[in-house]
């Protein structure tokens, strides 16, 4: 089966470019400026949308992250109002590939049945969840897999070449390479050491790979997609998006907008980038 | 509820770490090497008599074990039903059940080579005994508390400093144990290489459940052979405060296949289970954090909703999985006491035996005051008197001043 992100990344290499994938949180600051935020993002130049399903003990998120969940709590977001979300997306966007990237408890109470043939007809592509190792596929993955989803994969410094083949054996759509060992917001990671790591992962998979954590700026992003498949960028947009904010935490009128400039940034930076030869 | 009965309740977990649909290892891919490797290394701590008589050793001279099992016998008089005796944690070193996991987990990370500690604390009394192994062996330590609970255990802060730790207060989330966990485990997806996570009660990713519980099985293996020597035979019930469940786990699990040993769990029930409380077992049901499945506090979304005791120990959303397990199996009560019910068990122990409980086991002190007096004269309950009141004198001091 081929879903939009196996698409999209088939374009992307026939144009010899690297991919650009932008995160935001579900519902941040609130539903409507975030479905707004969200049909900007392609406009402004994303190739793949994540979308942040929030949660209230997110372990692998730093406090930009953390906070743009809790503001979406506050603002009654839900995992079924986050499908919504994609759902009326999906009415002016069929494209761009979508991936809900987040944490098993929401999904695991919804029912994962019940969440994957939802997910399936609101438009969701791909699953990244983070508290999912291969360790647990039978929970999530197995039945993504079976219903047509991608389930995109975490591989980290710390998942030597003997893990790697578990790893990746049911990942599908990109693999997620996590630059550092570390939360969301961290440190940026060195490209070169990036770029080794990108030819390791290579040399078990011919899934296109993406970069993570720690990539704020349009150098940085450029940089990571000369080494990579895709260069991903949350915190830093999550950022953009908080400090639009008014003093209690509300949408302003340049909210959507401060998000979409970054976005339009950095995907200058992508698309700037000299792909490596394969 | 319709679960076979297992033929043995001392199984588990099986080789990926479930009790049931329970445990598991619900973990980021940065840690999950890490928690194999844990895993292998007490594998092989086990099989090692080197490990073993090393531990012996220090749980002899240093924590100062075997814990005396003592026959409470104005508590007996007072409440006119079953022998009581308590099993007394709280005369341990740091001064409750703590340093007894803390010991053995100290001991793998060493054999591991790790020398970067880092721990998630409630009350203190698991941040205070990883302090105090810390500076024994020369580790560096760091202690993630809720800044809920800084401000409401402040004696074992400054105890925790004094022993030479870095107490980092927590501002994320509800700011008490749950979001300690969650920093902890932030600390140690960033610092993989060179730290050793220290967990204090039976919950997180397998193998945590698990070797917690056996560290701490200690306290029902003597309580075992002490009875015996006592009284000639088996105790009829046992009783044990709940937060995550570590004391509770020690003692209950060396006694599951006992089936004439009742066996009764105590979490706590704060302003009464109605309103705010702590007691993932009555209140909860079966959801996904910190590494593992387990009876969790949560809405209708899957959102961890807050906790609330009076006992910082016992203020966590969720339970480990091994008890959740058993009581799906129905092999322990799960009960609960209040706020006010262990505020008034904590002055009845402490005036009537001259021992000043924690906050937490006067949890399970109040559940005796109510199962006691039902119980024949000859029927023998153990209690686990985990930790002494010595921190919460503040705070309870204030309280029954009317200050809070
Ligand atoms: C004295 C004492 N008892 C009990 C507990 C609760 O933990 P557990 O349920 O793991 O025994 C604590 C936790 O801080 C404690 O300090």
């Amino acid at each position: 089966m081929t879903t939009r992100i196996d698409t999209r990344f088939a374009e992307l290499k026939k144009q010899g470019r690297a991919a650009f994938v932008t995160y935001v949180m579900a519902g941040d600051p609130d539903l409507t400026t975030s479905l707004d935020i969200v049909k900007a993002l392609p406009k402004a130049g994303a190739d793949v949308v994540e979308l942040g399903i929030p949660f209230t003990d997110p372990m692998a998120d730093g406090p930009s992250i953390q906070a743009a969940g809790l503001r979406a709590l506050k603002a009654g977001m839900t995992l079924k109002k986050t499908l919504e979300l994609v759902r009326d997306f999906r009415k002016e966007d069929n494209i761009t590939p979508l991936v809900l990237m987040g944490y098993y408890n929401p999904i695991y109470i919804y029912g994962v049945d019940k969440f994957l043939a939802d997910a399936k007809t609101s438009g969701v592509d791909g699953l990244i969840i983070v508290d999912l190792p291969p360790e647990e596929d039978e929970e999530l993955c197995l039945p993504a897999l079976k219903a047509g989803l991608n389930f995109i994969r975490l591989a980290t410094p710390t998942t030597d070449d003997k893990r790697l083949p578990a790893v990746l054996a049911n990942t599908s759509g990109f693999v997620y390479y996590v630059s550092i060992a570390g939360i969301t917001g961290a440190a940026a990671a060195d490209a070169n050491a990036v770029g080794e790591a990108v030819a390791r992962i290579k040399r078990h998979t011919r899934l296109p790979i993406c970069v993570g954590f720690g990539i704020r700026t349009p150098e940085a992003a450029r940089a990571i997609a000369e080494k990579a498949d895709g260069s991903v960028v949350g915190t830093a947009l999550v950022d953009a998006l908080k400090n639009s904010l008014d003093a209690d935490g509300r949408a302003t009128a340049k909210t959507v907008n401060a998000v979409a400039e970054l976005t339009a940034a950095l995907a200058r930076g992508v698309k700037g980038a000299q792909q490596a030869a394969e | 509820m319709n679960i076979a009965k297992p033929n043995s309740y001392r199984s588990g977990p099986d080789e990926r770490g479930h009790f049931g649909i329970f445990g598991g290892r619900f973990v980021a891919e940065t840690l999950m090497p890490l928690i194999l490797d844990l895993e292998k290394a007490y594998t092989a701590a086990k099989a090692d008599p080197a490990f073993q008589a090393e531990m012996n050793g220090y749980l002899k001279n240093y924590v100062g074990r075997p814990s005396p099992l003592y026959f409470a016998e104005r508590l007996t008089d007072h409440l006119g039903g079953a022998k009581i005796y308590l099993k007394r944690e709280e005369l341990n070193h740091t001064g409750s059940h703590k340093v007894n996991n803390v010991l053995g987990q100290i001991m793998l990370a060493r054999r591991m080579g790790k020398k970067r500690i880092i721990a998630e604390t409630g009350a203190g009394q698991h941040g205070v005994a990883t302090a105090t192994l810390c500076a024994r062996f020369g580790l560096e330590c760091i202690v993630y508390m809720g800044a809920v609970d800084v401000e409401r255990q402040q004696p074992n802060v400054i105890r925790m400093e004094m022993l030479g730790a870095t107490v980092m207060p927590v501002q994320s989330g509800t700011r008490t144990l749950k979001d300690a966990m969650n920093e902890a485990l932030r600390d140690w997806v960033t610092n993989v290489h060179n730290t050793f996570y220290c967990i204090g009660t039976v919950a997180g990713p397998h193998p945590y459940p698990m070797l917690v519980r056996d560290f701490q099985s200690i306290i029902g293996n003597e309580t075992k052979t002490q009875m015996q020597e006592v009284e000639g035979r088996l105790p009829d019930s046992l009783v044990a405060c709940i937060g995550g469940g570590s004391n509770a786990m020690g003692l209950f699990h060396p006694f599951l296949d006992d089936p004439s040993v009742e066996i009764f769990g105590v979490e706590a029930a704060g302003h009464g289970l109605t309103q705010l409380h702590a007691a993932s077992i009555a209140g909860g049901r079966p959801g996904v954090l910190h590494g593992n499945r387990t009876y969790l506090l949560m809405d209708a979304d899957g959102q961890i909703q807050d906790a609330h005791s009076i006992s910082a120990g016992l203020d966590y959303p969720g339970i480990g999985p091994e008890h959740s397990w058993l009581h799906e199996v129905g092999r322990v009560n799960y009960l609960s006491a209040t706020d006010d019910e262990a505020l008034a068990a904590f002055q009845l122990l402490s005036k009537l035996e001259g021992i000043i409980p924690a906050l937490e086991p006067a949890h399970a002190i109040a559940k005796v005051m109510e199962l006691a007096p039902k119980r024949p004269k000859d029927h023998l309950m153990v209690v686990n008197l985990s930790g002494r009141g010595d921190k919460d004198v503040p705070q309870v001091g204030d309280i029954l001043r009317g200050k809070k």
